[in-house]
């Protein structure tokens, strides 16, 4: 019918796309096939395959898929009381804020506050449950990581709560609902976008997290991020680094194709 | 649909009203005319009083950019499209960029100033004849310790380490060669070492060390160890001196094994537009005064002997940092190891990383 | 019901106290003479004296404002038009493709995109400096606006788009006043997430820049070896009250503005 007219918006999305998405990937394609030295080889494909890189693949999406839980747990709760709030708006905006403040020197904040001799120990020695190692733990990681990730998670929340038509909800409780299956059968499904999208804006990126594993993990949490920047920069195989690359891209759209719709 | 329009006839306004007010600021400063001087170095890595003074004294305009990694500075001198005149590598880089071709060769007889420099910080394996740099500071890899977190015990030797009181209190740098170096010194081998059979040994040696590191971290070391996170640090002798500032009940040792010497120099690499101007600034940092003046505000230890003189006795006395060299054991300078042995060197780290869990 | 409302309060309060307490650790150690973020030794503004004193450092943070506001707007404008084309494509296969293209330089790290946009850029020609940092933060803010702008397109009933064409609306009509105002929620939120991928880059935006041109984040990443000054505290507090001013001010404004219009709460 008006095909023709609607495909004007795929014109300047495909050249951004052909331009900044399929020329890089032409070119980690390109490089992954050579080694260190520049040769032609698949020996970096073979190399992935080894233990090493298999628990580290497995490692990333492990803490990614922790990370993107969590996230979702914490931030559903505050979009939904974000949409009960008088000034939401507001409140949405301040909680975006400190994202805007550098990433190092949050982090540098936290090793101060979760440090030995911080405020998050001082709060616990007032407790009474004594200080305890915090810094380089799985918790920390995953604690700072969710900090961040956080407003990725509840601004797509937030907006599919908006558009939720409140009598829908009176009319499920009108029926009888308690106020859990309310959410389970009404709500929960309802807002199911925004929490794809939410999703995706957290498990994605989280895969190839690299800063806040050395930072704030201490290295013990070793990720794809990590291995890719060493080859990269340290070892400059970008052979290898394009190689990891490749299936990071490979993983990235099997999660794209399995949490797609289905309507 | 109209708050959209206002907010992006807001942004575009607040964009342009911005562009304009650097652009003034950046005319005021001088920084669009010619005859200027791109310097590339670490960040906060020389004080921003000698720019000025290096500015007034030549009428040239200097364009500071700073990196943080060599291996991100050498990717991008590497690719291109950048006009550095000046820029401040480690020694390994500057023996990888000589072998890319990436570096322009000196005049020392534009550079007078270079006889201040003490003679045995010329002539290196990495650079034999400074043909294509000049030291600019330099220090030791080390063991940094907190006196009374250890109860009064001394460190001495890289071995020390494996000592089973330092559970969890060891935070290391994360670099492969500081490690494994650490590893194949404590074996008594060399730090440029390229027997595979002693570099896993070297490896399957630090794994035993495991227990007593509580982490692999970065810069922020320096913060951590002044914050009594950690009793002991394998640190750079410049991140070494910070955190002794900070924190008194701290003390730097060199290893009697052996250790590494690095240095970080000026060189001119092959983009540089403005090469006499380069020739002017390396001349003006060796300048005793200069010099001094940098090593006191940046706070590692200078090459230039003259420079010696300008300093506090306290800098210069502190044998830590400024050391007798005949006191001190195997000091190596980091050879370059091609490629393929980096690399395995990478490989074994990356794998000491992860038996860590 | 009031039990009710004090746990909810109780929820957010906290949420806000963990979200703003690194905030705060910062701007405490701003004014401590001490130099460093431990042991506060003394009130002092040196610090901010020194950030006003750093004329370099003033330009690079205009820099940064100036690149993050443009390009998150531009990069908002293609997103919209982006998850509009996903939108309409009919396939499913096609539909996945472009999903899993745009998502590429989500996943990707940043040292590879960085590397990659740099060796393009070379090949290209574009000299390095504003254009090619502002070209590549549009870039790698595009997918994020799409991901936010999408549910929301999903989530418009068709019918309304149909109701507005029976009434004799034409294609600009359509987009201008039926899609575009159920969207707009979504549009904010693109901009402000492409906002903050803008200002915390710090990869990618080294890799593309020279010409002296450089950003908040490469200053202080470039600082970390030698240990960020006090000064960078002061510097961030300074822009984070601001703002904080900003957000609020506006806020009440458009608030009353609407109320003089007379446009009550549209749910």
């Amino acid at each position: 019918m008006k095909h023709n007219t609607r495909n004007v918006y795929l014109i300047p999305y495909v050249l951004w796309i052909v331009l900044f998405v399929v020329a890089p990937i032409l070119l980690i394609l390109y490089y992954s096939f050579f080694d260190i030295e520049g040769q032609w080889t698949i020996a970096n494909y073979k190399k992935f395959f080894t233990p090493i890189y298999l628990k580290m693949t497995f490692s990333s999406f492990w803490y990614a898929f922790l990370i993107t839980v969590f996230s979702l747990l914490i931030a559903y709760p505050t979009a939904y009381l974000l949409t009960k709030t008088k000034h939401k708006q507001l409140w949405l905006l301040l909680i975006i804020l400190p994202t805007w403040v550098n990433l190092l020197l949050k982090v540098y904040a936290f090793l101060g506050i979760f440090g030995t001799y911080g405020l998050a120990n001082a709060v616990l020695e007032a407790l009474g449950v004594g200080t305890k190692q915090i810094l380089f733990t799985d918790f920390s990681f995953v604690f700072v990581s969710v900090y961040i990730f956080i407003p990725f998670m509840v601004l797509p929340i937030f907006n599919a709560l908006e558009e939720l038509n409140p009598s829908l909800v009176d009319a499920a409780r009108d029926l009888g609902a308690s106020a859990w299956t309310t959410f389970r059968r009404v709500v929960f499904p309802l807002t199911i976008d925004g929490v794809k999208a939410g999703c995706q804006a957290v498990f994605i990126p989280a895969l190839s997290l690299f800063m806040i594993t050395r930072l704030i993990a201490g290295n013990r949490v070793i990720t794809l991020g990590t291995a890719i920047e060493e080859h990269f920069l340290v070892t400059q195989d970008w052979g290898m680094g394009a190689t990891i690359a490749v299936f990071l891209i490979i993983a990235m759209a099997i999660v794209v194709i399995i949490t797609g719709n289905r309507k | 649909m109209k708050k959209l329009v206002q907010l992006f006839a807001a942004v575009f306004v607040t964009a342009f009203a911005l562009m304009y007010i650097a652009f003034h600021l950046n005319k005021a400063e001088g920084y669009s005319g010619h005859h200027t001087l791109t310097i590339y170095n670490w960040g906060d890595y020389i004080d921003p009083k000698l720019i000025k003074k290096f500015e007034k004294q030549t009428g040239m305009k200097v364009i500071y950019q700073t990196f943080d990694s060599n291996e991100a500075m050498m990717a991008k001198i590497a690719q291109g499209g950048t006009t550095f005149d000046v820029a401040v590598p480690s020694e390994y880089a500057v023996s990888k960029m000589k072998e890319e071709g990436l570096l322009v060769p000196l005049d020392h007889s534009k550079l007078p100033n270079l006889k201040y420099i003490n003679p045995r910080f010329l002539h290196l394996s990495f650079d034999p004849n400074n043909t294509y740099s000049v030291p600019y500071f330099w220090g030791t890899v080390g063991i940094v310790y907190n006196r009374d977190m250890l109860g009064g015990k001394k460190i001495t030797s890289w071995n020390d380490l494996w000592d089973k009181d330092l559970r969890n209190q060891i935070l290391l740098v994360d670099g492969a060669r500081e490690v494994i170096g650490m590893g194949l010194n404590s074996l008594h081998y060399s730090l440029n070492d390229t027997n595979k059979a002693h570099l896993r040994e070297a490896k399957r040696k630090l794994d035993t060390l495991t227990p007593n590191i509580k982490a692999i971290v970065g810069d922020e070391i320096k913060m951590l160890i002044a914050n009594e996170e950690a009793a002991v640090g394998v640190v750079w002798s410049g991140d070494a001196a910070e955190m002794i500032a900070e924190n008194e009940k701290l003390d730097y040792v060199v290893p009697k094994e052996g250790s590494n010497l690095w240095f970080d120099n000026m060189v001119i690499p092959k983009t540089a537009k403005n090469i006499e101007g380069a020739h002017q600034f390396i001349n003006f940092m060796l300048d005793p005064k200069n010099a001094a003046q940098n090593a006191e505000y940046v706070g590692y230890s200078t090459p230039n002997e003259k420079a010696l003189e300008y300093l506090p006795k306290e800098i210069t006395d502190d044998k830590r940092f400024y050391p007798d060299f005949t006191s001190i054991g195997n000091l190596e300078v980091y050879e370059n190891l091609g490629k393929r042995m980096l690399a395995y060197y990478n490989e074994l780290f990356l794998e000491f990383k992860m038996h860590r869990k | 019901m009031k039990r009710k409302v004090k746990w909810d309060n109780l929820y957010l309060i906290i949420m806000f106290v963990i979200l703003y307490t690194p905030i705060f650790y910062l701007i405490y150690y701003s004014f401590n003479s001490g130099g460093t973020m431990h042991h506060f030794q003394g009130f002092t503004l040196e610090w901010y004296k020194e950030v006003f004193q750093d004329t370099r450092l003033l330009i690079i943070v205009l820099n940064t404002f100036v690149i993050a506001l443009l390009a998150s707007a531009i990069s908002t404008i293609l997103g919209v038009m982006g998850a509009l084309a996903i939108y309409y494509v009919k396939k499913r296969r096609m539909k996945n493709l472009l999903l899993t293209l745009n998502n590429v330089l989500i996943v990707s790290p940043d040292v590879i995109i960085g590397a990659s946009f740099l060796i393009l850029f070379t090949i290209i020609g574009i000299q390095l400096g504003f254009t090619s940092v502002l070209l590549s933060h549009i870039a790698f803010s595009v997918p994020i606006v799409v991901l936010m702008v999408l549910p929301k397109l999903q989530e418009m009933s068709p019918t309304l788009i149909d109701a507005a064409r029976d009434l004799g609306a034409n294609q600009w009509n359509v987009l201008t006043k039926v899609i575009l105002p159920f969207i707009t929620p979504g549009i904010f939120a693109g901009f402000f997430m492409a906002l903050t991928y803008s200002l915390d880059d710090f990869a990618v935006t080294f890799f593309v820049t020279g010409n002296g041109f450089s950003t908040l984040s490469v200053e202080i990443y470039s600082r970390a070896r030698q240990g960020i000054s006090l000064s960078i505290n002061a510097l961030s507090t300074l822009l984070f009250l601001f703002t904080v001013l900003l957000v609020v001010g506006y806020y009440f404004i458009s608030q009353r503005s609407s109320r003089l219009y007379g446009m009550g709460g549209r749910k």
